[in-house]
C-alpha cells in the first residue's frame, strides 16, 4: 500500500463532504451483481518480495553478457553510454505526459526536435516525424501512406524482408506481393515498392536500381532499415520517397523485442500525408523560439475517423534515448560506430570462412551475413546455446533449413568468436 | 524548406538570458563542435570495405564532448513538468505515480539483455513473466483470452477491432460493416474503425452523459431492423465523461442479440481495478493502458502498451503471438499453432520492458491494493466535483457521483469572456499542470479532471484552492486581458501555434 497516500480519517472526511456514508455509495450506478467478485489473485507485497519473485524470472534467461553472442535479424547487441540511461531516468523526461501544455513541456519538444533533425539527417529526406511503435509498424504506416499518396491499392515488397515486418505489413494491408527487382519492374500501377537496406541477409541493396524501377512503374520508393548504424557506413538512402525502420540499436537495449523505436521520414511534399506526431518550431508571446506538437489536424483527436492514421502515442522516451546517445556520438563516434561494427563482422567473416563446413552465402554485408551449415540451422543453434553461445538466426520456416543469419557489433571481442568457431567445430565433428 | 521559413531560427541566437535557476539552451546543431565526440572509440583499421557500396559522404551530425551533452539534456529537462513535480489532474491519461522499482526491475540483464529471437528454452524466465501477466490481466479483466502485443492503447483498439473483424469474416457475417460509437468516444475509436474499414455511427449522448437504451436501439436498427449490418460496438466505461454507463449490461445484451461485439476501450480502467470486472457487464474485447492502469511512465509520450483481453469465443482470433504453457515449458503461440488468428501485428512480441513494470506495480498492489487503487480513484474525483460544482458548471453532477474522474465547463465563466484554455494556463501560472481540456467533445469547454489515487487529501485541497482561485479572479474586472497573459513565469509564454502549422519547420537546418 506504499503507493497509496490517502489516510483512513482524510477518507473519512471526504465521504462526509461528498455527502455518502461509504465509498460503495460514489459506485451506485453499477449493477449489484457486478460489485464484489473476489478475484484470484494475491495480496499486496513489499519492495523486497516483489524484487525476489523477478529476480528469479530473470535468471532463468540467458542474457547477452552471459556469453558470446551473435544474433541480431532486426534487434541488435550495442553498448549504452551510462549517461543515456542516467537523462532517461530523469523524473522530468520520464514521468511527463505528451507535451500537449506546451508551456511547461519545452524540454520534451526541443527534444523530438533533435530527434526529428537527426532521423531526417541519417536518412537523408527532408523531414521525419515525432518516432513510431517500432521498425515493422512503421513500415506497414509506410505501406498505407503510400496508398494515399498515390491513390492506388498493389504493395510491392522486395523478397528480403524481414519476416516479422512482411507478417505486420501483411496483417494492415492484406496481399502484399513479393517480387526481386526484375519482377518489380513489370509489375502494374503499384502503390509502392519497400526494401530493405541491408536486407534480411545482411546485404545492402542498391538504391539507384530500385529508383529506376519506381520511376517506370509511379510507384513510391520505401527504404525500410533496421539497422540504423548501417547509417554511418552506407550511403544515405536520400532517393528514397520514404524511409523507415527501427532504431532501438542506439541507445535502446533490446528488451525481448520492445520497446523499440520506430522511425519514419519523408520528402516534404508528403507531409500532410504523414501518420504520426509532429514537433515544429515556432515562438511564444515574447517573441522566444519555442516548439509545438503541430499539424494535429491529420491526427485522430481531431480528425476521428478521417485521420492519417488512429496512433495517438509515439515511443517518446525511447526517441529521448537515441537523441542523447547520437549527441554523445556525434558525426565522429556514428560513422566509427558503424566502421568499427563493420570490422568486427568482417573479422568474423574471416574467422568462419576458415571453416571447411561453413560457406559464407553474402558477397557484401554491413555487420550481418549468412552462413550456410552442413547440418539444420536450428539444430546447430540449439546445440551452441546448450554451450552458452546464441549463434544467430536460423533462416527459413522450415526446421531443416541449413542457413543461419549471423552478427557482429562493437560487443564481438575476439575471444569472442574464437569461442564461437571452437564451439562450431565440435558441434559439426 | 526555405530561408525565409527558418527565420526563427536566425533571429533567436539564444542569447545567455539565464537567471536564477532558469537557463537558456540552444540546439546541439547551434554549439560549435568538438575536436573528439562524446564516446571513446577505436580508430577504423582502414580495411577496405565489404559493403559493396562507396563509404558515406558527411551527415552533418554535431559533435559535443560527454559534460556539453548532459548539461543539454539536463537544462532541457528543467523546462518539463511531470507527476514527481506534482499534481497532474489530467482527465483520461491516469497520470499516477511510476514507481522506480518497477524501472529497476526493467533492467535486470535477465530482462533487458535478451532477444526477442533466442531459442524458447533460453528465455523461459520471461516468457513465464508474460504468462502471469496474461493471467493478471484476464482474472482482472474477466477475460481470459490476453495478447500482450500491441504497442499502446490505440494499437490495442486496433487489435481489438480487428479480432471482430476476424471473428465476423471466418464466420460468413462480411455484411457486418457498421461500427457504433458514442460521440463521446476517444478520437481514437472511430479512427480505428475507419482503419479498419468499418463504417462508423455515432451515436448522441450529449443530454445525459451517457448511453440511453433509447438512442442505442435507435442507432442499433437504423439500416436493419434486426441489427444484421452491425460489427460491433466500441465504448468507454466509464465513459469520457467520468459517469457510469448504468445501462451498459441491457445495452450489451441488445448487442449480443443482434450479433455484434463489444469493444470496452479501457483507458478509464483505473476507476474498475480490482473492484468490477468488464466481463460482467458484456464485454467481449478490451484493450488495457499499462502505461495509464498499471502505472508504466508516460516518458514524455510514450512508450505505451495495449494488451488485449478478450473472452475464450473471440481469443482464438486474436493476433500472434501470446504465451502458452506446456507442462513445465512455455512457448510462443504463432499462426501455425492458431491458424483462425488476424497474424501478427507487431514486431517481436510486444513491448516486453513494459509488460516487467507493470507485473512488478501489480505483484506490488495485490488484489487488495488494487481494489484500493480504484476506490480512492473514484473517492478523489468526486471530492473534487463536489468542492467544485458550485464554481464551475459542472453538466452531469446533479445525476449523482461520477467515476474517477470529475467534469466541468467553462459556462459561467464564458460569461466574462474567461475560456477553458485560459484557465488551464492559469493554473500553470499556480504550479499545477491542467486538466485534458475541450475533451470529450460533446459539450462545449470542457475540462475533464482525473485526480488518481497517488494525491492526498492535502494535495487535492491545494488544486481545490486554487481552482477557486480562478473562478474568482475570473469574476473580476478585466478578467479577459489578464487571463491572456497567462503563463507568466513559465520558461515559454503561450506559443503561436498557428504559426507552426502555417509554416512547418519541422527540423534544424544550415
Amino acid at each position: 500500500m506504499r503507493y497509496l497516500p490517502q489516510t483512513q480519517s482524510a477518507r473519512g472526511q471526504m465521504l462526509e463532504k461528498i455527502g455518502v456514508s461509504s465509498v460503495e455509495d460514489l459506485y451506485k450506478d453499477v449493477p449489484r451483481g457486478e460489485m464484489g467478485h473476489t478475484f484470484n489473485l494475491p495480496g499486496h507485497q513489499g519492495e523486497l518480495e516483489v524484487e525476489r519473485a523477478l529476480n528469479a524470472y530473470a535468471n532463468q534467461n540467458h542474457a547477452a553478457p552471459d556469453g558470446p553472442f551473435f544474433l541480431g535479424a532486426g534487434t541488435y547487441y550495442h553498448h549504452i553510454p551510462a549517461s543515456v540511461d542516467y537523462i532517461i531516468q530523469r523524473s522530468e523526461f520520464l514521468t511527463a505526459y505528451t507535451p500537449y501544455q506546451p508551456e511547461i513541456a519545452q524540454g520534451t519538444l526541443q527534444a523530438i526536435f533533435e530527434f526529428q533533425t537527426f532521423i531526417a539527417q541519417l536518412t537523408g529526406q527532408d523531414i521525419a516525424n515525432a518516432s513510431m511503435y517500432d521498425g515493422a509498424t512503421a513500415t506497414a504506416e509506410a505501406a498505407m501512406m503510400a496508398r494515399r499518396v498515390t491513390k492506388r491499392r498493389k504493395i510491392v515488397a522486395a523478397t528480403a524482408l524481414h519476416p516479422d515486418y512482411a507478417a505486420v505489413l501483411e496483417t494492415y494491408v492484406g496481399e502484399v506481393i513479393y517480387h526481386d527487382i526484375e519482377e518489380a519492374a513489370a509489375e502494374e500501377e503499384p502503390a509502392c515498392i519497400i526494401i530493405q537496406s541491408p536486407n534480411f541477409t545482411g546485404q545492402p541493396e542498391n538504391y539507384e536500381d530500385w529508383r529506376a524501377v519506381c520511376d517506370k512503374t509511379g510507384a513510391l520508393l520505401i527504404v525500410v532499415v533496421n539497422e540504423i548504424v548501417s547509417l554511418g557506413l552506407l550511403p544515405a538512402p536520400s532517393m528514397a520517397d520514404i524511409v523507415c525502420g527501427e532504431a532501438q540499436s542506439i541507445g535502446l537495449p533490446m528488451s525481448f523485442g520492445g520497446p523499440h523505436l520506430g522511425f519514419f521520414a519523408c520528402k516534404e511534399q508528403y507531409l500532410r500525408q504523414m501518420p504520426g506526431r509532429l514537433c515544429g518550431m515556432t515562438e511564444d508571446a515574447d517573441g522566444k523560439r519555442g516548439f509545438v506538437l503541430t499539424l494535429s489536424t491529420r491526427e485522430q483527436h481531431i480528425r476521428r475517423d478521417k485521420a492519417t492514421s488512429n496512433i495517438c502515442t509515439n515511443q517518446g522516451l525511447c526517441a529521448l534515448a537515441f537523441t542523447v546517445h547520437m549527441s554523445l556520438l556525434g558525426e565522429e563516434g556514428f560513422k566509427r560506430l558503424a566502421c568499427l561494427n563493420h570490422e568486427r563482422a568482417c573479422a568474423l567473416v574471416d574467422a568462419l570462412s576458415a571453416l571447411k563446413e561453413v560457406k559464407i552465402r553474402n558477397d557484401a554485408y554491413f555487420n550481418e551475413f549468412v552462413i550456410e551449415l552442413p547440418r539444420p540451422a536450428s539444430e546447430i543453434v540449439e546445440k551452441l546455446a546448450a554451450k552458452g553461445i546464441i549463434a544467430g538466426y536460423p533462416l527459413g520456416t522450415d526446421s531443416t533449413c541449413r542457413q543461419l543469419l549471423v552478427t557482429a557489433t562493437e560487443m564481438t571481442t575476439d575471444e569472442d568468436i574464437t569461442a564461437l568457431t571452437t564451439a562450431l567445430k565440435e558441434v559439426l565433428a | 524548406m526555405t530561408a525565409e521559413k527558418m527565420d526563427i531560427t536566425e533571429n533567436n541566437a539564444m542569447t545567455d538570458t539565464n537567471h536564477g535557476l532558469h537557463y537558456e539552451e540552444n540546439l546541439l546543431w547551434e554549439k560549435e563542435r568538438t575536436d573528439h565526440p562524446g564516446v571513446d572509440l577505436p580508430e577504423p583499421a582502414n580495411t577496405p570495405l565489404r559493403t559493396g557500396t562507396p563509404a558515406r559522404a558527411d551527415i552533418g551530425l554535431p559533435q559535443v564532448s560527454e559534460p556539453q551533452a548532459l548539461r543539454h539534456f539536463v537544462r532541457m529537462s528543467t523546462w518539463n513538468y511531470s507527476i514527481d513535480h506534482g499534481f497532474f489532474p489530467l482527465g483520461s491519461c491516469t497520470m499516477k505515480h511510476n514507481p522506480r522499482l518497477n524501472e529497476k526491475m526493467a533492467r535486470l540483464p535477465g530482462f533487458a539483455a535478451i532477444h526477442p529471437l533466442q531459442p524458447e528454452s533460453t528465455v523461459q524466465g520471461a516468457l513465464a513473466l508474460m504468462y502471469e501477466l496474461q493471467n493478471w490481466l484476464g482474472e482482472l479483466t474477466g477475460l481470459p483470452g490476453v495478447c500482450l502485443s500491441p504497442a499502446a492503447g490505440a494499437h490495442g483498439e486496433l487489435a481489438g477491432v480487428m479480432t471482430i473483424a476476424r471473428a465476423h469474416d471466418l464466420n460468413g457475417q462480411t455484411q457486418r460493416k457498421i461500427i457504433l460509437t458514442p460521440d463521446s468516444s476517444h478520437g481514437t475509436n472511430p479512427a480505428t474503425a475507419a482503419t479498419c474499414g468499418f463504417d462508423v455511427r455515432s451515436i448522441p449522448t450529449k443530454d445525459t452523459g451517457t448511453l440511453t437504451i433509447e438512442a442505442f436501439k435507435e442507432a442499433l436498427y437504423k439500416t436493419d431492423p434486426k441489427g444484421a449490418d452491425i460489427a460491433g460496438m466500441m465504448v468507454t466505461n466509464p465513459n469520457t465523461c467520468g459517469l457510469f454507463e448504468k445501462d451498459i449490461a441491457a445495452i450489451a445484451d441488445l448487442l449480443h442479440e443482434a450479433g455484434g461485439y463489444f469493444y470496452m476501450d479501457g483507458a478509464n480502467f483505473n476507476a474498475l481495478v480490482g473492484k468490477i470486472r468488464p466481463a460482467d457487464f458484456g464485454v467481449d474485447v478490451m484493450h488495457i493502458n499499462l502505461h495509464k492502469t498499471f502505472s508504466t511512465p508516460h516518458g514524455g509520450g510514450g512508450p505505451g502498451s495495449g494488451p488485449i483481453c478478450c473472452t475464450p469465443e473471440l481469443a482464438k482470433y486474436m493476433p500472434v503471438p501470446t504465451v502458452i504453457k506446456h507442462a513445465e515449458s512455455y512457448a510462443l503461440e504463432t499462426e501455425t499453432d492458431r491458424p483462425e488468428s488476424l497474424g501478427c501485428l507487431k514486431g517481436f512480441h510486444g513491448q516486453f520492458g513494459m509488460h516487467v513494470r507493470a507485473l512488478a506495480y501489480m505483484m506490488s498492489h495485490g488484489a487488495d491494493g488494487l481494489k484500493q487503487v480504484s476506490e480512492d480513484a473514484v473517492l478523489n474525483a468526486n471530492y473534487i466535483l463536489r468542492e467544485l460544482e458550485n464554481d464551475f458548471h459542472a453538466p452531469y453532477a446533479h445525476q449523482g457521483p461520477c467515476m474517477h474522474e470529475a467534469l466541468l465547463t467553462d459556462k459561467i465563466q464564458k460569461e466574462s469572456g474567461v475560456q477553458t484554455l485560459d484557465m488551464a494556463k492559469a493554473l500553470i501560472e499556480k504550479g499545477f499542470h491542467p486538466m485534458t481540456v475541450y475533451f470529450p467533445l460533446v459539450l462545449a469547454g470542457t475540462m475533464l479532471i482525473e485526480p488518481t489515487e497517488t494525491e492526498s487529501k492535502d494535495s487535492l485541497d491545494r488544486f481545490i484552492t486554487a481552482m477557486k482561485e480562478i473562478a474568482a479572479e475570473a469574476r473580476e474586472a478585466e478578467a479577459e486581458e489578464r487571463f491572456h497573459t497567462y503563463p507568466q513565469t513559465t520558461p515559454r509564454r503561450r506559443l503561436d501555434e498557428v504559426k507552426a502549422a502555417r509554416n512547418p519547420v519541422l527540423r534544424w537546418k544550415d
